[in-house]
């Protein structure tokens, strides 16, 4: 059973928001979507500054057997992606929702069709 | 891997296990209107014993003229073991084999041709070789917009000294995706890139700049201040060189500051025969920073579950049948015959071999072209120092002066009317370690022989 924080919003293709305090978004990917995914070796974050549109594919998650888009769930500038990555790729692995945040960015609209915690779980429980 | 051959029972007990009454019932999904039930223009089929008697009357059209053309593919001595090694069942296949980590030899030769590449360009990493010069180049321009993130212009400058057949295949590969190269043109003296020509796009976003070394005259370029031109202004440098040259040439990975970004080039110099324009093989290395936005297959060493060394394909996450669409390329093989003969040719030669290669060559070519420019009506084009081609002007259209000294047994160089129209009656030759001391000296009487008869009738 993978761990879903009900903190958090989701998409139906793994992503995670986290609204900080300063009205900015974090985004990563989820639990289930790194196991997965397997060990990763490589992750791909988008440059600060760059203007995302909803649904862009912002970030590449790469494993030892298969490379994944990560889609933005919201338009927006991107403050910052997770550098950390570039050498710690794992730490997606290790703590997804933590130290293996992708990206940060200010957001330019509201995200739409976003999950509660429950709903995100109902989804993954549904794809089996 | 045995070939048998069907029978027409083994067909038809095919055809009927899976309920289809004809062959042509498998294509239906096919309209009609494109299909063709005639090839026009394709003769009847040929006995065996005919087309071999066809083969060798064309083949002995040819002669054994001495050829002095180079212009992107060049006649190199092949030692003997080459192809009777790369010929051999256990390796003679075109492509990376399926199940690719069966094949253990494959994949090392794959990664001693790799380590030899790497070792060439001074670059970090080689992929398993690519379809030819001409293609590698546009994969590096390609290459260049997916590795520089930062700029968002697509433009590539592309000096006129590259040759002129890569420069439109690189054109015809990447314009549909939306790739710009420019085209920059050159000294007039010393037929090179000016460094400070490349001031007119300070401050424009470059995506990258290509270099040709030597380049398409057989000069050799200042490479080092091209390519600090490009770091100091953010553009990557994709550097195509000869790959014979970096015996003597310092490797792009050493260039200006920093060395170049990716290295590519054309490797049949390295044991592959002319051979009516191909196949031949390209080669393409990088820094590890951008191993990710490599096409290419990749093998890499490693250790198997019992410890013992073994070889796989590695970075397979960039390819087409794990990427799809976002592939870096749609290049899903290699050239794996070819490479297997430069592998085998360049472990054949060792450095000291392949730096006498070189050495040779820029000594036939000075020959040759004092030999020739000392002509009447003959000069050389550039001053300046160049490896194994050269640049001669004639007094008159080059044509003319190539189909009589053909008609002597003679190739005598490429005529650059067509892609140089600039340069008048511009001759590139080339002596590779192939041309003596005598053939030079013949192609010297020869042309003087032509030019006094032509300027006497």
């Amino acid at each position: 059973m993978s761990n879903i924080p009900n903190d958090l919003r989701y998409t139906k293709s793994h992503e995670w928001l986290r609204s900080l305090p300063d009205g900015s978004i974090e985004i990563g990917i989820s639990d289930h979507a790194q196991a997965a995914l397997g060990d990763l070796v490589f992750v791909e974050v988008p440059e600060a500054g760059r203007v995302l549109a909803a649904g862009d594919a912002c970030a590449v998650v790469e494993s030892v057997k298969a490379a994944s888009d990560v889609y933005s769930p919201v338009g927006g500038a991107v403050i910052a992606g997770n550098e950390l990555l570039a050498t710690q790729p794992e730490l997606i692995n290790t703590d997804p929702y933590g130290q293996g945040w992708i990206l940060r960015l200010r957001p330019s609209g509201d995200a739409a069709d976003l999950l509660d915690a429950k709903a995100y779980a109902a989804e993954v429980a549904a794809a089996g | 891997m045995p070939y048998i051959p069907h029978t027409a029972e083994d067909v038809r007990a095919m055809l009927d296990r899976i309920g289809v009454k004809s062959i042509d019932d498998l294509f239906d999904e096919i309209p009609k209107d494109l299909r063709i039930d005639s090839l026009p223009g394709v003769p009847a089929a040929l006995s065996e014993m005919e087309v071999a008697r066809l083969v060798s009357a064309r083949a002995a059209a040819d002669g054994r003229p001495l050829n002095f053309i180079g212009a992107g593919a060049y006649e190199h001595h092949i030692p003997a073991p080459v192809w009777a090694l790369a010929t051999r069942g256990e390796i003679y296949s075109a492509y990376t084999p399926y199940q690719a980590e069966a094949s253990q030899g494959t994949l090392q030769i794959m990664y001693e041709y790799q380590s030899m590449i790497a070792g060439l360009t001074a670059m970090d990493v080689s992929n398993a070789s690519l379809y030819d010069g001409a293609s590698a180049l546009a994969e590096a321009c390609l290459m260049s917009v997916r590795a520089h993130r930062r700029s968002k212009s697509a433009r590539i400058l592309v000096p006129t000294t590259v040759n002129p057949t890569w420069r439109k295949v690189a054109r015809v590969i990447t314009e549909g995706q939306g790739l710009v190269l420019e085209e920059m043109p050159f000294c007039a003296e010393d037929g090179t890139t000016i460094p400070k020509s490349l001031a007119r796009y300070d401050g424009q976003d470059i995506t990258a700049i290509i270099i040709q070394q030597p380049n398409f005259f057989g000069q050799l370029e200042d490479v080092d201040a091209l390519t600090r031109w490009a770091r100091a202004h953010g553009a990557l440098i994709i550097a195509a060189v000869n790959p014979v040259s970096l015996a003597l040439l310092s490797p792009p990975g050493e260039w200006g500051d920093g060395g170049a970004d990716i290295a590519c080039g054309e490797a049949q110099p390295f044991g592959v025969p002319l051979s009516s324009g191909g196949p031949y093989v390209g080669f393409m290395a990088t820094r590890l920073e951008h191993v990710r936005q490599m096409p290419g297959r990749i093998a890499g060493c490693t250790v198997d579950l019992d410890g013992k060394r073994g070889f796989t394909l590695t970075l397979q996450a960039r390819e087409q049948h794990i990427r799809r669409g976002k592939a870096t390329s749609n290049i899903c093989t290699n050239q794996g015959l070819l490479m297997t003969a430069a592998t085998i040719y360049l472990s054949l030669l060792g450095p000291v071999g392949l730096e006498r290669v070189a050495s040779a060559c820029v000594a036939r070519t000075a020959e040759l072209v004092s030999a020739l420019a000392g002509l009447p009506g003959v000069r050389a084009a550039f001053t300046g120092p160049r490896f194994h081609e050269a640049v001669l002007q004639l007094d008159r259209p080059v044509g003319q002066v190539l189909d009589s000294l053909a008609a002597e047994g003679i190739i005598g160089g490429h005529d650059l009317a067509r892609d140089y129209p600039e340069l008048g009656h511009a001759l590139l030759v080339c002596a590779t370690e192939t041309r003596t001391v005598e053939d030079i000296a013949a192609y010297g009487r020869a042309l003087g022989r032509v030019l006094g008869r032509q300027a006497a009738a």
